[in-house]
């Protein structure tokens, strides 16, 4: 292994599980960990000891850019009064099937 | 006790006696993810247990059930390595209340793991069908185990000056104890002339190449000097087993029968 500083605080991590049925990985919690390889191998020991995932994921907490809760008015809001942006507003016809 | 029931209970104690030890750190880990971890860990080797004794239990007919295996009977009559017995801690701390130092419980699970893995690999040829398929079953979690294990010996080996220094000391204390895998008794000589058990020997090459490997990496020396042999799968064991029995027997034997 190549020397590395030692950390008095380990980084954290987020960490997605993809289940047995499910097509996508899910957000699920997070965790400290030194580095990626001990974070997927805590990952699997937290969060898929009762079964719940045949994938994981973990993602360094701080690589991720998120939307500031202060920015919910212009971010958010606009969306509530345009419902004909659901698909739910439109008649399906039968021909086009489970979609 | 005939051969097959002892081996299979050797394999139980060292299960259970391991477990027990690894669950003293529930609630006490160095942090919670590997608190979770070494939990898991012990959760797997009571589960190996279990249906070791049960298996046992089955063989040896009457009254035995798993429960009467575990709790009802003194030190003198478990198998388990003297290894997996041993304290938390280093050989010269005192009290059994010294503090516990998890390069010593990474290093036991590190050198028993690095073994089951290849004796239940061997297990799952043996002519007994059902610890042919407990052997399929724990060789997936020793994996896991080794894995964990093998991963922080390089981790705190190759660490800060301090967590070598633990290691090497954990390493010096408890590798000396590993001689008593390679000794054979009349019981397993008689389980591996029926093709029920795993002749240990034929593993040790294995086991001292994939041992080294990982020492080296670890920047950790293996001792070397006389060893002491160990016989606690003839039943002597260290004073410390007492004391783990006491402690994991004692709700048992104070109410005993009882039920959830």
């Amino acid at each position: 292994m190549t020397p590395t500083t030692a950390l008095k605080e380990w980084p954290l991590w987020e960490v997605f599980v993809r289940s047995k049925q499910g097509l996508e990985h899910k957000h699920c919690g997070s965790l400290h960990a030194a580095d990626a390889q001990q974070a997927l191998q805590m990952a699997r020991d937290v969060y898929t000891r009762r079964q719940e995932g045949v994938s994981i994921w973990v993602v360094p907490s701080a690589t991720i850019t998120a939307s500031a809760p202060d920015d919910k008015a212009e971010f958010f809001e606009p969306a509530a009064d345009k419902i004909y942006r659901h698909p739910t507003f439109y008649a399906i016809p039968d021909e086009v099937g489970h979609m | 006790m005939s051969a097959p029931v002892d081996y299979v209970l050797h394999l139980a104690d060292n299960a259970l006696v391991l477990g027990q030890r690894n669950a003293e750190w529930c609630g006490h880990g160095p942090v919670l993810e590997e608190d979770i971890a070494m939990a898991n860990i012990s959760l797997d080797l009571i589960g190996q247990a279990r249906l070791l004794y049960q298996h046992a239990a089955h063989l040896i007919g009457g009254g035995a059930t798993e429960d009467t295996l575990a709790y009802f009977r003194d030190a003198g009559a478990f198998r388990n390595y003297m290894l997996l017995e041993l304290p938390q801690h280093g050989p010269l701390a005192g009290t059994a209340a010294a503090p516990r130092d998890y390069a010593t419980t990474i290093v036991r699970n590190f050198l028993y793991s690095q073994l089951m893995v290849l004796v239940w690999d061997a297990l799952q040829r043996s002519s007994d069908g059902q610890l042919a398929a407990i052997a399929a079953k724990s060789l997936k979690e020793v994996r896991y185990h080794l894995r964990h294990s093998r991963d922080w010996l390089l981790r705190l080996g190759d660490g800060t000056p301090e967590s070598q220094a633990r290691t090497q000391a954990a390493i010096d204390h408890l590798l000396p104890y590993t001689q008593e895998f390679w000794t054979e008794t009349p019981a397993e000589s008689a389980v591996c002339a029926q093709g029920i058990g795993a002749d240990t020997r034929a593993l040790q090459a294995q086991w001292d190449a994939e041992v080294d490997a990982a020492l080296t990496e670890a920047t950790l020396k293996r001792p070397t000097g006389p060893a002491y042999l160990p016989r606690g799968k003839e039943g002597l064991h260290s004073e410390h087993l007492s004391y783990l029995l006491s402690e994991m027997q004692g709700l048992a034997r104070q109410h005993p029968g009882a039920t959830w």
